[in-house]
């Protein structure tokens, strides 16, 4: 029991900390674009292509280049959430309305005093909805890193194939599901929570 | 010996497996199609079970390929079709879901005044019903194809067979050029799949429902 534990917190760590790198660099992305309309089109190209690459083939290669353990598996895990989070960051920036965005400028704010205290939170749902499809996705996909070397829920479920166990595959798959359904329902959770503190305000 | 050497003395090896690739990968989604799009349309005749299985579909979903390549293992052993049957049963779940959202957001205003000029439930079904949600459709298609490509290097551990064979051995014996014999065709393979369904789907969406892509909510 100790052990599946250690490997759940080890799966949600290395999980949490490709989210959190996607989210920072999609974040700034997201706004990049956002502001710099023509850069939109490229940058969503490039994360999408990014998504598209078989997760296995996508490990495989970083192993290549970084060599095993937890940190490759990392650097993969926010190459995949990059593509929700720039997405959801830019989509929910372009759907503030510009009249909000003009009342701002017209109470003598700057760019940056709009964007972190009025456009970020009226885009925050749409956001958050990117870190959530991102998060979910990552617990998946971590699964695999055992393959190069990283430690997680991977391990149970890989020597659960190898030794054709039955109760060590669901061991090791009933922690992912619940983090998934977790992380759905507390993100949505989240959404809600966000978007009726904005009905508050406005 | 380097990559290009390696690629000129193995490359028959390679293609062959790449063929081998698409024909499973193309086989698995032809079966989710057959099986998801007429389930979907169903589903939609019904909405109370239709909540209930795309519930369940939804947290299937959330199980990770891997797992899903030991299941099909222990259930139905080695080989290419437990590999197949795996891949076809994940593959169906978005286009089952994108079907029946596509079919069940189409505007009643549209069904209602197909049935206002006498047509037959078949006729809106599939003069007015399908055509509007076949964007919906086409996209969960193409999630579903670049899924599959990624998971049938997975389930090359099953037996499957494919450009994932040679991951899985180079990843075992840390043979970079075996690496990247299976993985960068791989991942050109899912890229262009990607592409060829994008533009299929701009080309099968009616002209008057042409509009940008949107944020996945």
């Amino acid at each position: 029991m100790t052990a599946l534990l250690t490997a759940t917190a080890e799966h949600l760590a290395m999980t949490a900390a490709g989210v959190a790198v996607a989210t920072v660099v999609g974040l700034l992305f997201g706004m990049l674009i956002a502001r710099h309309r023509a850069l939109a089109t490229p940058v969503l190209t490039i994360a999408d292509i990014i998504q598209t690459i078989p997760s296995l083939a996508l490990l495989a290669l970083l192993m290549v280049a970084f060599g095993l353990g937890d940190n490759t598996v990392i650097i993969g895990l926010s190459l995949y959430s990059l593509l929700p989070i720039i997405r959801n960051t830019y989509t929910g920036l372009n759907s503030v309305s510009p009249a909000v965005r003009e009342a701002a400028r017209g109470m003598g704010m700057s760019g940056t005093q709009s964007l972190r205290m009025v456009e970020l939170p009226l885009a925050l749902p749409m956001i958050l909805s990117g870190v959530r499809i991102a998060f979910v996705t990552a617990l998946g996909t971590a699964v695999i890193g055992v393959l190069i070397g990283s430690g997680g829920l991977g391990y149970i479920i890989y020597r659960g194939i190898q030794s054709l166990s039955w109760s060590m595959i669901i061991e090791g798959t009933i922690p992912v599901v619940l983090l998934s359904l977790l992380v759905q329902y507390g993100v949505e959770a989240l959404q809600k929570l966000s978007k009726r503190r904005r009905k508050r305000h406005v | 010996m380097n990559f290009i050497e390696y690629l000129r003395s193995d490359w028959p090896a390679v293609l062959n497996a790449l063929g081998e690739h698409v024909r499973i990968s193309l086989v698995s989604v032809g079966i989710a199609i057959v099986i998801a799009v007429p389930l979907a349309i169903l589903l939609t005749r019904h909405t109370r079970p239709a909540r209930i299985v795309l519930a369940v579909a939804g947290v299937i979903q959330t199980i990770p390929g891997l797992v899903m390549m030991g299941i099909g293992l222990l259930l139905f052993g080695l080989g290419r079709l437990p590999a197949i049957i795996v891949l076809a049963a994940y593959g169906l779940l978005p286009i089952l879901q994108n079907t029946y959202t596509g079919i069940h957001e189409v505007d009643s205003l549209y069904t209602e005044a197909a049935r206002g000029i006498g047509m037959t439930g078949a006729q809106i079904l599939l003069h007015v019903e399908m055509p509007i949600a076949l964007p919906a459709v086409m996209s969960g298609i193409r999630m579903s194809l670049v899924y599959t490509i990624s998971w049938a290097t997975l389930a090359a551990l099953i037996g499957a067979g494919g450009l994932g064979d040679f991951i899985w051995t180079g990843l075992s014996s840390y043979d970079t050029n075996q690496i990247l014999a299976g993985a960068i065709p791989a991942s050109l393979l899912a890229i262009a799949a990607g592409a060829l369904l994008d533009v299929i789907q701009r080309i099968v969406t009616p002209r008057g429902l042409k509009k940008r892509k949107g944020a996945s909510a």
